[in-house]
This record gives C-alpha cells, sequence and structure tokens, in this order.
C-alpha cells in the first residue's frame, strides 16, 4: 500500500499540503479521500498548497482539474495555492490550461480569497 | 536528431515496473539535470517531460527502461535520456503526438507537451515496442 496524503480539517476548511514527490497511486487516493471528507465534514472550502512540489505533470494537472470541479458540485471552492514560477511556465507549455482551477499565490491569500468567495454566497 | 547513443555507456539507469519506478525515473533525471547546471526553469520542463513519457511506458509499454546521461560539448551542457519499453509500440505517431490524442482515458498531452518541453525529440515505434529519445541543453 502507498501513502497517503493527509488531509487536514481546520474549522470549515480541508487543508491539503503536498509535501512528497507523488506516485500516480497516492494522486488518486488523495482525489477520493478529498470528496469523502467534504461530503463528511461539510467543508465549504479546500485549500491544496502545492509549493513543494517540483513538477505538475498532467497526471497531477487534472487530478488538480478534476477535483475543483467535483468539490464544486459538493458545494466546497477548491483553492490551489503556492505554484512555483517554474511549474507555472512548464504546465502552460504543457498544454495543461486547469480550467475551472483557482489558484493564489500563497496560503495566506488563499484564504482571504476563501472568505471572499464564502461572504458573496452568503 | 542526432545520435547521442555513445553516452550511454556511462548513462545512469530505472527499471520501470510500476508508478514507484517512475518516480525513481524522473529523481534520476532530475540528479542529473542538476548536475549539468540547467536553470531551474529548464530543469523543471526536462522532468517534466520525462514523468509524461516515463507514464507512457508504463501504462501503454507494460513497463520499460529509462536511461540518461549528461552531454558535454564545447559551448554547451545538456542531458539525454532514452525510454524505451517491448510494449505494442505506437500505429499511428503522427496522430499520437497531435494534443489531445488519447487511446485511454488520459488527456492526450503527455506525448505532444513533452515534445514542446525539450531541444530535440525523436520516436521510433514498431510491434516490437517504442523508444523515445529527448534532449534538453543547459540554458
Ligand atoms: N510507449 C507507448 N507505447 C504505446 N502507445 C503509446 C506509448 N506512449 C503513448 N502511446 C499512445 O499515444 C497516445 C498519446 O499519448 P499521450 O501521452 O500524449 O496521451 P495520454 O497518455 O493518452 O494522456 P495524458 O498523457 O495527457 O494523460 C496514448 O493514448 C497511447 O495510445
Ligand atoms: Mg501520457
Amino acid at each position: 500500500m502507498t501513502d497517503r496524503v493527509p488531509v487536514l480539517k481546520i474549522g470549515e476548511i480541508l487543508l491539503v499540503s503536498i509535501q512528497v514527490d507523488l506516485e500516480d497511486q497516492m494522486v488518486m487516493d488523495l482525489q477520493d479521500d478529498l470528496s469523502n471528507r467534504i461530503v463528511a465534514t461539510g467543508a465549504k472550502g479546500v485549500i491544496i498548497d502545492i509549493s513543494a512540489l517540483e513538477i505538475v505533470d498532467s497526471f497531477v494537472g487534472r487530478m488538480l482539474a478534476t477535483n475543483a470541479a467535483i468539490s464544486r458540485v459538493l458545494g466546497a471552492e477548491t483553492i490551489v495555492v503556492g505554484m512555483r514560477p517554474a511549474v507555472a511556465m512548464t504546465l502552460v507549455e504543457l498544454g495543461l490550461s486547469l480550467q475551472g482551477v483557482r489558484t493564489a499565490l500563497n496560503l495566506e491569500r488563499g484564504l482571504k480569497l476563501l472568505r471572499r468567495i464564502s461572504a458573496g454566497r452568503a | 536528431m542526432r545520435d547521442y547513443g555513445a553516452a550511454l555507456a556511462s548513462a545512469d539507469t530505472v527499471s520501470v515496473a510500476d508508478s514507484s519506478d517512475v518516480v525513481s525515473a524522473r529523481q534520476m533525471v532530475r540528479t542529473l539535470a542538476q548536475r549539468s547546471g540547467m536553470s531551474l526553469v529548464h530543469q523543471t520542463k526536462l522532468v517534466t517531460a520525462a514523468s509524461e513519457l516515463g507514464r507512457n511506458m508504463l501504462v501503454y509499454g507494460g513497463g520499460g527502461v529509462v536511461r540518461a546521461a549528461t552531454i558535454t560539448e564545447a559551448e554547451r551542457c545538456g542531458v539525454y535520456v532514452e525510454f524505451e519499453d517491448r510494449g505494442p509500440g505506437i500505429a499511428d505517431i503522427e496522430l499520437a503526438l497531435t494534443d489531445g490524442w488519447t487511446s485511454g482515458s488520459g488527456m492526450g498531452l503527455g506525448l505532444s507537451g513533452a515534445k514542446r518541453l525539450v531541444d530535440e525529440f525523436d520516436i521510433s515505434s514498431g510491434p516490437d515496442g517504442t523508444t523515445v529519445r529527448i534532449l534538453k541543453w543547459g540554458r
């Protein structure tokens, strides 16, 4: 069995901080875990911190896009934070648009953005 | 693409049989890229390309071998990587290199994207397998 990426609950937010080079199985497990935790906790927001990720390839990119779509259907907004500049440049050249994925520069701005979104909804 | 096969005399090698091996293969490529003094952006592009090609080799080729070596020329330094599998091959390479074309459930970006991310790209494929060769120069 492969390791799993921890999903932390902080108030109404789920926080995922990816700290290791991800195997594909871990990527798929994370997608499952996140949807399950959103339903189980009724979380309104998800933050995925990828500042430690040295690359985002098509597999991880697809997970980020799929997760954004699934969480939205489940009533939670996902913000991806901390993408490295080199990763962003590579993603564009790879041809990945990350459609529907909201991003913020860092964790702090991501939290602010989530607060603004939920205030707008209320 | 020129023949860089001679550089592989001193190559690093990773056998790819499961998805943890894909992680090892991209770590090997990253180490060589760092050693060759490649800029961070170039490293990131090369390692991302290696990740795509390593995954393809596992998913479609049933696994294989990744070999990598640094290349030094008078004015420049780079990293050469070869991905060789003994899978069923790619029937229509041109089609496979089209953005968005996938025979499975992927996004069809791996092959075409990897080609864009490196400086030299070569693919040969037949019923006995597929070999993809890439090279990225340091800057
Ligand atoms: N090593 C290989 N052996 C056999 N077929 C391959 C190999 N590599 C790629 N292919 C074929 O080429 C197609 C395109 O590959 P590509 O990596 O661009 O897209 P994908 O793997 O389907 O999706 P993505 O990489 O975006 O998740 C694949 O769907 C597969 O049919
Ligand atoms: Mg692929």
